[in-house]
């Protein structure tokens, strides 16, 4: 399959089972997909679609039963735990839904925890850059606040700064902005793709709610396992 | 700071409840198994020191003799020799001391020689007559093996120096025949009667000395008890008094004489003081298995309430040992905590109970609790508090790395 220099994030023909026994549901059914950077991509659909399950596949934190995993033109759905998780510290974002943050820890020291595992910066450089992400999803003011004491609109803002701090490729979003109000969910959306343009990057958001999907670049439906 | 280890430290606060209870746990245990074996040790050394003060490190005594039997052949009326039955011949006593002291001078170990001659007497006072052993002995060599010196509990031993008729008395012989220091008695064997005079009374401690030992100077011990030569046995101390058993076979082997080690001579007691530390050194792990049992579950709960900041700390690039990292960090903290406080708890507690007054005659004398300060002691509470905690760790820590992210999220996010 040809690709383009800007693709960063592609999968082919992806496979994937969950339960088991007569249980057992065929959730991807050969799924292929491909993101650049810069694009923000909206993947939509019914509920129990497989549009979740292809997040974790693409983000890498479940192996596909069958398919391909490419990310920054690197084949990554068949190696080996170590080289996936250092892959997802190099090149992977992720924004949940439900796990913003992690709450005995600062905003700030969130934002700085995969830059300490990354350790590409030194301690300074690191907060330094933790607290200018703070300032740009406009919690400057808020970086000692414990997550416990941050309303879920801030707490997902630190969840999107925390997404940026390797400076990944890639931001994998699954229902960003649905735990969230009309208003706070419009400044999420704004914030996430801002950023990621700034920084082309390449954006995939999960998400039920039309009026994200209309905003983003391209939108792929889901429907029993494929796209439509 | 490592980040798993920033990430342990704040997670140790999330379940502080729990975490203040293994703490308590492996405190409690580190604490109690120091102080069971202080306790237990210091007894056991007091009476090994009282022994060896006493009837020394080695006792020689009793000749074992190759023998060859002449057995007249009958018809042939030609000698031939052929071996005793075992070989052997049990000789009672020693009956060349001199000799055999000349020869023990040799053994590098050896640091004091001490000829002693005993029998039964009758001791007479004027209250009452008693069947007792007489010791004759050299004081000077005596003193090289034994610490008779210090068990003066009165009078001094100059005057039996200087007195070849003093005499020194258990203090509960003195007690029961109501004799004093300067007092005259009288020692009577079948055949002869003879007064000394009570130069010193000494307390070794043990009940079956200090009830029947009545040392006297050798040259009047062989006249009393009629020997003019030979010994009944000769007592040894040694450098290293650990050796004893070693130098006792090499002793038997070179001179032929038996020579009984300290540890094979009170081997009862001494068994009995080992039983008691084993018993109390396994009541006493029960509390640092309390600890491991309490941070196990700790850990497990930690495990359970985690899974998502764990999915999240994966997500991020954490890597599966990171994980199990995170969780044995925590386990190693507190364990270092309960340690060091367990440590403080221990030797607090040794001191408190080395203060307590404790009247005990018998195997040995004391008026307080006998401790004994040793390094080992903590080391051992420690190995075993890392032990019982950190491998009741592995089974969390390594539940906690094998969690899968992808399910996790999945498992919440639906």
């Amino acid at each position: 399959m040809a690709t383009s220099t800007k693709t960063v994030l592609r999968c082919a023909n992806l496979h994937r089972h969950l339960g088991q026994g007569e249980g057992r549901v065929h959730v991807l059914r050969g799924v292929s997909f491909e993101a650049e950077r810069g694009g923000i991509y909206a993947v939509v659909g019914p509920s129990g679609c497989g549009k979740s399950t292809l997040l974790y596949q693409l983000g890498l934190l479940d192996r596909p039963d069958g398919g391909e995993i490419w990310i920054d033109g690197e084949l990554m759905s068949n190696n080996a735990d170590a080289a996936r998780t250092a892959a997802r510290c190099a090149h992977i974002g992720f924004v949940f839904q439900f796990h913003f943050l992690m709450l005995e820890f600062t905003a700030l020291e969130n934002v700085m925890m995969p830059m300490r595992k990354f350790g590409r910066l030194s301690g300074p450089e690191m907060e330094a850059r933790g607290r200018g992400l703070l300032e740009a999803v406009g919690l400057g003011d808020k970086v000692h606040r414990l997550g416990t004491h941050l309303s879920g609109g801030e707490q997902q803002r630190v969840a999107i700064a925390r997404a940026l701090a390797n400076e990944p490729a890639i931001i994998l979003a699954d229902e960003p902005t649905g735990n969230l109000d009309a208003h706070n969910s419009g400044v999420v959306f704004d914030l996430l793709t801002r950023l990621a343009k700034e920084n082309g990057q390449a954006v995939v958001i999960v998400t039920h709610n039309p009026s994200i999907a209309a905003r983003c670049d391209v939108t792929r439906p889901m429907r029993d396992g494929l796209f439509e | 700071m490592s980040p798993n280890l920033r990430i342990a430290l704040r997670f140790l606060t999330a379940k502080k409840r729990s975490m203040m209870l293994s703490l308590s746990c492996i405190v409690l245990g580190v604490g109690l198994f120091i102080v069971t074996q202080a306790t237990t040790t210091g007894f056991e050394g007091y009476f090994v020191k009282t022994i060896l003060g006493t009837d020394g490190a080695m006792r020689i005594q009793d000749k074992i003799q190759d023998t060859l039997r002449s057995v007249a052949g009958s018809g042939s009326g030609s000698p031939f020799a052929g071996d005793h039955r075992d070989g052997r011949k049990f000789i009672v006593g020693i009956d060349n001391p001199g000799l055999l002291t000349t020869s023990l001078h040799t053994y590098s170990n050896i640091s004091g020689i001490s000829q002693v001659l005993h029998g039964t007497v009758t001791i007479r006072s004027s209250f009452k007559d008693e069947l007792v052993q007489a010791y004759g002995i050299y004081i000077e060599d005596h003193l090289r093996v034994s610490d008779l010196a210090s068990q003066i509990v009165s009078g001094s031993l100059a005057n039996f120096r200087v007195s070849p008729s003093g005499a020194l008395l258990g203090r509960e012989m003195a007690d029961r025949m109501q004799l004093e220091v300067g007092d005259w008695f009288q020692l009577e064997t079948s055949s002869q009667i003879r007064r000394f005079r009570v130069s010193a009374i000494y307390e070794t401690g043990l009940s079956d000395i200090d009830r029947v030992r009545v040392y006297l100077n050798m040259s009047q011990a062989r006249s009393l008890l009629q020997k003019a030569t030979g010994a009944s046995y000769i007592q040894i101390n040694l450098f290293d008094k650990n050796r004893a058993r070693e130098d006792a076979a090499h002793i038997q082997d070179d001179l032929g004489y038996t020579a009984a080690a300290w540890q094979d001579r009170e081997r009862v007691w001494l068994d009995v003081f080992r039983a008691l530390r084993v018993s109390t050194m396994i009541t006493v792990s029960v509390f640092t298995l309390i600890a491991g049992l309490a941070m196990f579950s700790t850990l497990m709960m930690l495990v359970l309430e985690k899974t998502k900041d764990i999915a999240i700390l994966r997500s991020m690039g954490y890597t599966r040992q990171d994980i199990s990292r995170i969780f044995l960090w925590q386990a190693a903290i507190v364990l270092v905590i309960g340690t060091a406080c367990g440590c403080a708890l221990g030797a607090g507690s040794t001191f408190a109970v080395s203060r307590v007054p404790l009247h005990i005659r018998g195997i040995f004398s004391t008026d307080r609790f006998i401790v004994s300060w040793s390094g080992w002691h903590y080391l051992a509470a420690v190995a075993a508090a890392i032990i019982a905690v950190m491998a009741s760790s592995l089974i969390p820590a390594r539940r906690a790395a094998r969690l899968e992210p992808g399910d996790i999220v999945r498992g919440t996010a639906q």
